[in-house]
């Protein structure tokens, strides 16, 4: 009879091949996933390279994706704080993961106050253009998959080794290409790259937005140009998602190239995953290093 | 044998001889054995001493090293959980927010009813001249692992009072399986695309005329509601609400069954990356015992008590690029509302069929500026024995063109001009309005 009753639990149970289901809020981190998780997850993921993960809105597509997901993969610090909390609060009380919890954040401020722009509390969220971050979050995150699927935990953790062996060879060649790049000065639109800068020390001189979050005016731009005229720096930079028209402006005026850098995962054709976004970075900032 | 026997004694001498000697000998060697084994002993004992003494070193050493990597993972984990945030007493007061507006309005004749409804609620153009807004109170927060509650407070100027009104006060389950929510208190009803939203988070300086003669410019329901999620890749939305209060369009009810119940179904997805659109359906059943027109302080003069149906459909689409509303981005929506009545109002049989509809525009050129144009319409056929009264057939449709201009330059802050052409009642009305909405606080969530 316990044998019965225990074939027929069985058959009830859900399938264990790819029975975890993930949201995942940005690409880099469904990029992640699919490294820990291969075929034990479905991810779907929220937003694509090309569009703003602050000022996403909570629509159908995505109440209905978030309905049966088991794990939320964010990165957390207020990125989505536009969005995120209405769709939890629609879905079935998924486990949360979000990544900027184990990493350690860049420009907390100090004083919180909505004068100076769209202010992140928890300091600046754009935390995944440091290959150092991404092999925390990868530790982290195959230990939550492993607690949340016990029954493929050693699968996780043997995936996690395999990705980590890989991100360590990968960073070694990073580490050594970024040496060239160190002190390249950039101007920047939003500080998206304020990680990718401190890894590869390079020197972000000025950001277009005045204030973080709030669109640069002609006036801004304009004394922007005229402090960055005596010296200008090598570039400007942006992501997929930001307006190009700032950059270009500036860049027009100081003879320099507005260049728009893959920011994550598909954000050029050739970003196919989290090693090919650090590789196509770096090329592209090698053709303007020293 | 005489010699053998002398020979013994030498040989013994000899023997006896070779005997002291070996016995010398043997006493050297063990002395040297003891020498030896004194040393061996000696340099063992120093040799385990240094081993000791190696071991603590290395275990000095390397508990060394330990400390100095855990040190520097504390230090790391220090500096993740203090850019984490910090804790304090009041890490867990709920997200507070408020909402301020006010507006510049100009216009010669304004409107308080429009002609064939019975006036409800807070609608009309309000007088000219600067007119405070409502301002909002919010307050929200996960209450445990089970419920989120919700507060809002709305406070406005009533001819030099200030009367402060509960706006909303609610409570919703977060973990219901299988797609399942439960809301219950006050809150805005589901029927109606934007009858859930705020005010000042419309897009235009008024609400559109079939929400001022349906709802009295919102739908506000003291119930429950049931939501339930279909397990598809489209959305597929069922609810329903039950209504036990008092407000318009139900009147005034306070039996132990609801006055109003409510059905209402959502269909929604994405086309590409660029677009997102919603369909949704709604019908609101209401048992009106002695629905008064005028503001619901007013005394009431004309009632209507009977059946009230009233059906609504909606629809939004929003483009933006890839999906990026940040710099460019449209959204078209429209709803067409009908109701059917069927009672007693001021003591005369009725029967009437009211419908309204509006269509609506609105265009991000650039960013932080946007631009919007709407057409609402109302038309009511009630029947010729209303003469006299509220209900009268207007014999014409209420109609307005509105066009509007906002400047955001903030999440938190909008500009706006709005110009209508408005022909609720007889003679058109140039209305002109200046408006603005600013919202400090927590950073709300948007909905779609």
């Amino acid at each position: 009879m316990k044998q019965v009753i225990a074939l027929a639990l069985v058959a009830l149970a859900p399938a264990t091949a790819g029975s975890v289901e993930i949201f995942a809020c940005e690409p880099e981190w469904a990029s992640l996933i699919s490294e820990i998780a291969g075929n034990d997850a479905q991810v779907t993921v929220a937003t694509t390279a090309f569009q703003d993960p602050h000022r996403l809105q909570a629509k159908p597509s995505l109440i209905a994706a978030i309905r049966d997901a088991d794990l939320v993969v964010c990165t957390g610090a207020d990125l989505e704080i536009g969005w995120l909390p209405l769709l939890l609060r629609r879905g079935g009380a998924p486990e949360l993961f979000m990544a900027a919890d184990h990493v350690r954040k860049l420009e907390v401020p100090k004083v919180v106050d909505r004068a100076q722009g769209d202010v992140h509390p928890q300091g600046n969220p754009h935390i995944h253009l440091d290959p150092r971050n991404v092999r925390r979050i990868a530790d982290a995150l195959a230990e939550k998959l492993a607690s949340l699927d016990a029954a493929n935990a050693d699968d996780y953790r043997r995936r996690l080794g395999d990705f980590q062996d890989r991100w360590l060879a990968a960073m070694d060649e990073w580490d050594e290409r970024g040496l060239r790049l160190a002190g390249l000065e950039l101007a920047s639109h939003h500080r998206s790259f304020s990680y990718l800068a401190n890894w590869l020390d390079l020197d972000i001189v000025a950001t277009l937005e005045s204030k973080p979050g709030i669109p640069p005016s002609g006036a801004q731009l304009a004394s922007l140009l005229e402090k960055l005229s005596p010296r200008p720096p090598v570039g400007v930079i942006r992501t997929p998602y930001e307006n190009e028209k700032p950059s270009l402006w500036l860049s027009e005026r100081l003879s320099i190239p507005a260049i728009r850098l893959p920011y994550t995962v598909g954000g050029n054709p050739e970003v196919v995953d989290l090693f090919a976004l650090f590789d196509e970075t770096l090329t592209i900032l090698e053709e303007y290093g020293q | 044998m005489k010699f053998k026997m002398a020979l013994v004694p030498l040989l013994l001498l000899g023997t006896q001889t070779s005997i002291a000697q070996d016995q010398d000998l043997a006493s050297e060697v063990a002395e040297l054995r003891a020498l030896l084994l004194e040393v061996q002993q000696d340099y063992e004992s120093r040799i385990s001493e240094l081993e000791v003494r190696l071991a603590r070193a290395e275990q000095v050493a390397s508990g060394a090293r330990r400390e100095a990597t855990e040190a520097f993972e504390i230090a790391e984990q220090t500096a993740i959980d203090q850019s984490a945030g910090q804790s304090a007493a009041n890490t867990f007061n709920p997200a507070l927010g408020a909402v301020l507006a006010g507006r510049y309005a100009d216009f010669d004749s304004g409107w308080e009813a429009i002609p064939g409804f019975q006036p409800a609620g807070e609608i009309g153009s309000g007088e000219p001249g600067f007119a405070l807004g409502e301002a909002e109170i919010n307050m929200k927060a996960n209450v445990d692992n089970l419920f989120f509650g919700n507060l809002t407070f709305a406070i406005h100027d009533e001819e030099g009072e200030v009367e402060v009104e509960l706006e909303e006060a609610w409570l919703q389950t977060t973990a219901l399986p299988a797609g399942f929510t439960l809301l219950g208190g006050r809150y805005f009803s589901a029927a109606g695309y934007i009858n859930e939203f705020h005010r000042h988070v419309d897009d235009f300086a008024d609400r559109p005329l079939p929400y001022q003669a349906f709802y009295g410019g919102q739908y506000r329901v003291d119930g429950l509601q049931a939501r339930w999620i279909a397990p598809t890749n489209l959305l597929f939305e069922l609810g329903t609400e039950l209504n036990w209060g008092t407000g318009f369009p139900a009147g005034s009810h306070a039996e132990s069954s609801p006055g109003a119940y409510t059905l209402f179904a959502n269909l929604g997805g994405d086309v590409g990356a660029s677009n997102s659109w919603q369909l949704g359906f709604s019908y609101v059943d209401a048992d009106v015992e002695e629905r008064g027109g005028g503001h619901h302080d007013e005394e009431v003069a004309e009632t209507f008590s009977g059946d009230s149906e009233l059906s609504i459909i909606d629809f939004v689409w929003k483009w933006a690029p890839d999906g990026n509303s940040a710099v460019r981005n449209f959204k078209l929506q429209g709803e067409y509302f009908h109701r059917s009545e069927d009672g007693e109002f001021d003591g005369i049989d009725y029967d009437g069929d009211q419908s309204g509809w509006y269509l609506q525009g609105v265009w991000q050129f650039m960013p932080r500026w946007r631009v919007g144009l709407r057409h609402d319409v109302v038309s009511a056929d009630n029947n010729g024995l209303l003469v006299g009264t509220e209900l009268e057939d207007p014999g014409r449709d209420s109609s307005r063109t509105s066009l509007m201009f906002d400047w955001s330059p903030s999440e938190f802050s909008r500009l706006r001009l709005q110009y209508a052409d408005d022909r609720v009642l007889d003679e058109s009305d140039q209305q002109w309005m200046l408006q603005y909405i600013i919202s400090v606080g927590a950073h709300g969530a948007h909905k779609f």
